[in-house]
């Protein structure tokens, strides 16, 4: 709830009314905008995104200004909050949750000089937004193969955030990779439906362990799940978009790293000289948007040296985490044999691979 | 002994702990509204007691200082809102909104340099003897001191309400500001009082979460917790067993629905994460609908400032 340079100077407005024609030559001067979901001491996702507005910073310095809202909740709030920021100077904007989709277009709409840059999204309304992800199942195989070949109980858990396709393709790769290396393996899914509350993060990680759980994924923001998988000896967990190194010593044992600064940079770089064009950025590992946190000695070397020799295919693109034959939880036919599966069918995806139990809430 | 895939007196073992902050925190705002005083602050107050209980508590290396630390904080935060509506006649319902907004601010602050440092443990209180008795023994004697010292203060606080001369007090400056002062008590100073004691619960509570349910500081960890017990307190019609009732209903289905989730079970998870705020409602309503023709409990004179000059 925090706004840092809320006043934008004389500077600024000047800035913005010549904002509006300049784009074509490009700008001497940028304000760029960061909307977040959570606090950016949270540890994870919010906190990589600050450090991506960092190296914006770095890479600019007094050319561009950097201004960013915490806690924005997912709705009426955010549309509100990027209103604010449009009218006060913003050149460009980046909404940093799934969660901002419609009120990311609908403000975009109604400011066409002003740049809109979307995370893990895929409606771009007007001409004026772009979409960015992250391949983030390719770091969920990796970690899905670390887990299948770790798991004494044969137990394995995910803490889901939200039923997105973003988390459910997550969900789906840290399966399959699991499956593949330990046909035995079974996933138990929980789903938080919250992106940020450590406590219910703690209680869904203890559930898990609970009932025999011994390898833990979350796709949540904070460290509470490591921290809970910390109290239990022989359970084992991952960093989840921030490497976590803290847990280093303790449960976790890889992690996957957002890595959003060099996808910034290149954005606001692209205002200044005048090169902005809409787009549609999906990296993974071989892009540098993906990074696999150091795999740490509670991995025996040949199940290190197998998950980095995936890593290291999957950025050379001669592994796709989904590689048919694939079915669907229901039993119909998905991949082929042999076939990999196209971007758009892992955007939308809706719907669990064969083999998990449980159904994806509605 | 497991019950679809769920063991029970493991379910109920870590409810009795997940319902702490909740129930520190209720207990403490039944006290400030009782005395006639709507502090919607709470959030902000257990955030703060959450992140100075855990400097306190990592600085010494006692568990127990680290509780008595979140207390103070969230006291010295009440103390704010005492100051503004009890001295300066604040709007009550503005300053505790804006308390949460500062809490949340200031524990960000202070908690900079805090993230991935772990907390000293808080171990079990009772030996190991008794807690491996099966079944009783996880129950009853397996917990944490905070867990023994929330149901204590649960009895403490029924007791004192209802049968001492200072619940009397209490209740009259929260029923009829005017009559208390006619009587000779200082309405203010009583009022101040509870606040200070609401505050230092709200903190205790914020601490237990950051010293023992997730034990690490984050920024905003409480996430919501403080809006919860507000509206426990609500519900259970300012009675501190409903008040329990309340708090341990929401942390165990809270509990029981993710284990649910993990078992497997055929109920669609959307109806399953509703369920803690629904089924608690819904049981808090029912109890308090129970007695007709009495008043739904609410203290007469809640929410409004008092000024002797009137």
């Amino acid at each position: 709830m925090k706004r840092r340079n809320l006043l934008a100077t004389a500077a600024m407005g000047l800035g913005l009314v010549l904002g509006g024609g300049a784009f074509a030559q490009g700008m001497d001067h940028v304000k760029a905008c960061f909307v977040y979901v959570g606090p950016i001491g949270d540890g994870g996702w919010t906190f990589q995104h600050n450090e991506g507005a960092n190296a914006v910073k770095e890479a600019f310095g007094d050319k561009v200004e950097i201004q960013y809202q915490e806690s924005v909740p997912e709705g009426a709030d955010a549309e509100r909050v990027l209103t604010q920021m449009a009218l006060g100077g913003c050149n460009i904007i980046f909404t940093t949750s799934f969660g901002y989709m419609d009120a990311t277009n609908a403000v975009a709409a109604k400011f066409p000089d002003v740049k809109f840059e979307h995370a893990t999204g895929f409606k771009r309304d007007s001409a004026n937004v772009s979409t960015y992800n992250a391949r983030f199942y390719e770091g969920r195989a990796v970690q899905g193969l670390i887990a299948g070949r770790m798991t004494k109980s044969n137990k394995i858990g995910y803490i889901g955030s939200f039923p997105i396709p973003e988390v459910i393709m997550g969900i789906n790769s840290y399966y399959l990779n699991a499956k593949k290396v330990n046909p035995d393996v079974e996933l138990s899914v929980v789903w938080a439906f919250t992106w940020f509350d450590p406590a219910k993060e703690a209680d869904a990680a203890k559930a898990l362990i609970d009932q025999g759980v011994d390898v833990i994924a979350s796709h949540t923001d904070s460290t509470a799940p490591l921290a809970e998988a910390a109290k239990t000896e022989n359970v084992i967990g991952f960093g989840q978009a921030s490497d976590m190194a803290e847990y280093k010593d303790g449960p976790r044992v890889s992690s996957i790293i957002d890595n959003w600064g060099p996808y910034y940079v290149k954005r606001v770089g692209a205002l200044l000289d005048g090169t902005y064009e809409q787009a549609d950025a999906w990296e993974g590992i071989a892009g540098g948007e993906v990074l696999i946190g150091e795999i740490t000695d509670r991995i025996p070397a040949d199940v290190k040296a197998e998950a980095e020799a995936l890593r290291d295919a999957i950025a050379a693109g001669t592994v796709h985490p989904f590689t048919g034959p694939i079915k669907k939880q229901d039993g119909s036919d998905w991949l082929a044999d042999g076939a990999t599966a196209p971007d758009g069918d892992l955007l939308g995806m809706m719907f669990f691979v064969e083999g998990i139990t449980g159904d994806i809430p509605q | 002994m497991d019950i679809g895939g769920i063991n029970p007196v493991i379910l109920i073992a870590t409810l009795m702990a997940s319902a702490v902050p909740i129930l520190m925190a209720a207990l403490g705002e039944t006290v400030v509204e009782r005395s006639g005083v709507l502090n919607l602050g709470v959030e902000g107050m257990m955030v703060v007691g959450a992140q100075g209980g855990f400097v306190i508590a990592v600085a010494t290396g006692s568990p127990v200082l680290g509780f008595i630390g979140g207390a103070v904080a969230g006291s010295i935060l009440s103390l704010i809102f005492a100051l503004l509506t009890q001295v300066f006649l604040a709007n009550q319902v503005a300053t505790g909104l804006a308390l949460t907004l500062f809490g949340l601010g200031v524990s960000s602050l202070g908690g900079q340099g805090y993230n991935g440092v772990k907390p000293p443990p808080t171990g079990q209180l009772l030996p190991d003897f008794l807690a491996d008795v099966p079944v009783v023994g996880p129950i009853l004697f397996g917990h944490d001191w905070m867990v023994y010292f929330s149901i204590a203060m649960t009895a403490v606080l029924w007791w004192v309400l209802k049968t001492t001369r200072m619940g009397l007090i209490i209740r009259a400056v929260g029923e009829s500001h005017e009559a208390a002062h006619a009587l000779g008590y200082k309405v203010n100073r009583i009022r101040l009082m509870c606040i200070a004691f609401g505050g230092a619960m709200a903190g205790m509570g914020g601490a237990y979460i950051s010293l023992v349910r997730v034990p690490q500081w984050v920024d905003g960890i409480t996430a919501g917790a403080g809006w919860i017990a507000l509206a426990i307190v609500v519900f259970a019609s300012w009675k501190p067993w409903r008040v329990l009732i309340g708090a341990y209903l929401f942390g165990g289905i809270t509990v029981l629905q993710l284990n649910l989730q993990v078992a497997g079970s055929a109920i669609p998870v959307e109806y399953l994460s509703m369920a803690p705020y629904l089924i608690t409602i819904v049981v808090l309503v029912i109890m308090s609908a129970g007695k007709r023709g009495k008043a739904n409990g609410a203290p007469a004179a809640l929410g409004q400032n008092f000024h002797a000059s009137r």
